[in-house]
């Protein structure tokens, strides 16, 4: 693997064809979980973790399993791999797993899953699959922290909130209450809060793209002349 | 040359003007307002007012759209005023703050602005507002005789703005649950509707103060209707629906239903019919549209004020009625000359 090929993996991964912002695949989960930054991250990790072995475990085998096969394979070997997961967080951060709760088995069921194993993995070979799927699930769990810390500082007037369930009770005096004494807006962490975020992310990301074309067009406006002359 | 050729067709209104007129039939029901509650309603009016023209102006600008001419059609300045009067006149300040500046930032802008934003802005602020600030979104004001003690204007001031109230004087002794929610409480404590209504917050019709407020909305709103601004439809079907629901309940069980004329003059139900259901923007826009849709925020408004856990309807009945615009739009389509077919004229070919 190139290293302009990694590069662009992890361009689409993260910003071109971003999950959350831009494919809009498995909303689901990320409006039910994103109501704070550890729950968002927490889930957008796991995920990622799903997407980069199932890549990795599905990309050798792509020759060998018949077309008309391939959806029930793929959901079985995905469904393994979701469950090695669960099992590993019910061990070792009970907490966080009963907060996540059916969202982490719900993983399997996650259509950007099976959406970059039909569209990259079942194509390419292992390596490039599994970073690809590492690549968007990390593209997904920006979105889950940006979305998370929005809603929370709107919703709670804290960050970090929760942290203790990831990293023990020592990690409780981490948590930053950015506004003292908040009177709390409950529409933020209330679903419709997390549709108007959400919402309001793709917007930003859009603006910040077409901001980009702009300048370039403007660039090559500016060049043109000097060219010409 | 000063020769003038039929026809003569005389020029409508712009939509300043209408707005404005608007704004002027809103004048009688804020007038008993002010009669019944006191005049903080004026303080989360002027409140209000400022936050919508400020938003908008920061929204246009944002949008890179001329200021002046739009914040000069007053449509900001109606939403703002219409949130005002749909939420407690003794909200904190930042309440209607943040309210008006949703519906002017989010609902309206987002979506467009003015005349393509599909939901009612004001009624996208209080439902933002009746679910985020469920305790502050309670606190209505006693009306005038029948509260232990009440506040001047200063002591309003000082609790709008910094939430302290005089000495000996508490929250209860000043606010009370609306007239329709504390008969929502009292039906579920099994009492009649006749020992409720012999409570002293209830007047002739509906509650002491509030009837009051609502015969100045209806008022204003036969101004609307006389000066042509909104047509008949929509507050007749509106009203009329939830005439007839309220009737069938209340004959057939007049101990647990009250009078339709109790449903008319509570809540919302008179400004809505008149100012917010018949916003050109987010209703249908034909007649026969109209009726439909009408008839749908009665019956909503009617079950959502009766079985919901909301103390009136009307907001969320606007609203799910809102979404139900392009649908009824397209149905109701008069057919075009010619074609036997109003939705898409195919039917022909088959």
């Amino acid at each position: 693997m190139t290293y302009q090929e990694f590069k662009d993996i992890f361009y689409n991964g993260l910003w071109k064809q971003n999950t959350g912002v831009v494919q809009l695949l498995g909303l689901c989960p990320i409006l039910a979980v994103s109501s704070s930054v550890v729950n968002g991250v927490s889930l957008g990790i796991a995920t990622a973790v799903v997407m980069a072995l199932s890549g990795a475990a599905i990309a050798p085998i792509r020759n060998v399993v018949p077309n008309e096969a391939r959806i029930p394979v793929f959901i079985l070997i995905i469904a393994v791999l979701v469950t090695v997961v669960q099992y590993a967080m019910n061990a070792y951060m009970y907490t966080l797993y009963v907060v996540l709760g059916i969202f982490i088995p719900l993983i399997v069921t996650n259509c950007i899953v099976l959406a970059r194993i039909e569209a990259f993995a079942s194509k390419q070979p292992p390596l490039q699959s599994a970073t690809d799927g590492f690549a968007m699930g990390l593209g997904l769990t920006a979105v889950l922290a940006i979305l998370g810390g929005v809603r929370e500082l709107f919703g709670h007037g804290t960050l970090l909130s929760g942290i203790d369930m990831v990293f023990g009770a020592t990690a409780k005096s981490w948590v930053i209450t950015v506004v003292p004494g908040y009177h709390g807006f409950l529409l933020a962490i209330l679903p419709p809060g997390a549709f108007v975020t959400l919402g309001l992310l793709i917007a930003l990301k859009n603006w910040i793209n077409l901001r980009a074309e702009q300048k370039k067009s403007q660039r090559s406006i500016a060049i043109l002349p000097a060219t010409a002359g | 040359m000063a020769a003038f050729f039929s026809p003569f067709i005389s020029k409508p209104d712009s939509v300043a003007q209408i707005m404005l007129k608007v704004l002027l039939a809103l004048l009688p029901g804020i007038a008993m307002y002010v009669w019944y509650f006191g005049p903080a309603i004026l303080v989360s009016l002027t409140l209000a007012s400022i936050t919508a023209l400020a938003t908008e102006a920061a929204m246009l600008k944002l949008r890179n759209r001329p200021v002046a001419p739009f914040l000069k059609d007053n449509s900001a300045l109606l939403t703002g005023w219409l949130l005002a009067l749909s939420i407690p006149p003794l909200a904190p300040w930042w309440l209607v703050v943040v309210g008006t500046a949703f519906c002017i930032a989010v609902a309206k802008h987002l979506y467009g602005g003015l005349g393509n934003n599909p939901f009612n802005p004001a009624m996208i602020g209080y439902a933002v507002l009746i679910i985020s600030f469920p305790v502050q979104m309670t606190h209505w004001l006693t009306p005038h005789g029948l509260g232990t003690t009440e506040l001047t204007f200063a002591d309003q001031l000082a609790y709008i703005f910094s939430s302290t109230l005089p000495e000996g004087v508490k929250l209860d002794a000043i606010t009370m649950a609306t007239p329709l929610d504390n008969l929502k409480t009292h039906l579920h404590l099994d009492e009649h509707v006749s020992d409720i209504l012999n409570m002293p917050i209830y007047g002739r019709l509906a509650g002491q103060g509030s009837e009051m407020v609502a015969w100045g909305f209806l008022l204003g709103g036969a101004y609307l209707l006389a000066s042509r601004i909104i047509s008949w439809h929509i507050p007749a079907v509106y009203l009329g629906t939830l005439f007839a629901i309220a009737g069938v309940f209340h004959l057939v069980d007049p101990a647990h239903y009250v009078t339709p004329l109790f449903h008319w003059f509570s809540g919302a139900a008179m400004i809505g019919a008149f100012f917010i259901l018949t916003d050109p923007i987010t209703s249908p826009t034909t007649h026969k549209g109209k009726l439909v849709f009408a008839a749908g925020a009665g019956l909503l408004t009617y079950l959502i004020r009766v079985y919901g856990g909301f103390p009136d309807g009307m907001a969320f009945a606007t609203l799910l009625m809102n979404i139900c615009v392009p649908l009824i739009d397209t149905y109701t389509q008069p057919p075009v000359f010619g074609k036997k077919d109003g939705v898409s004229g195919n039917k022909e070919k088959h």
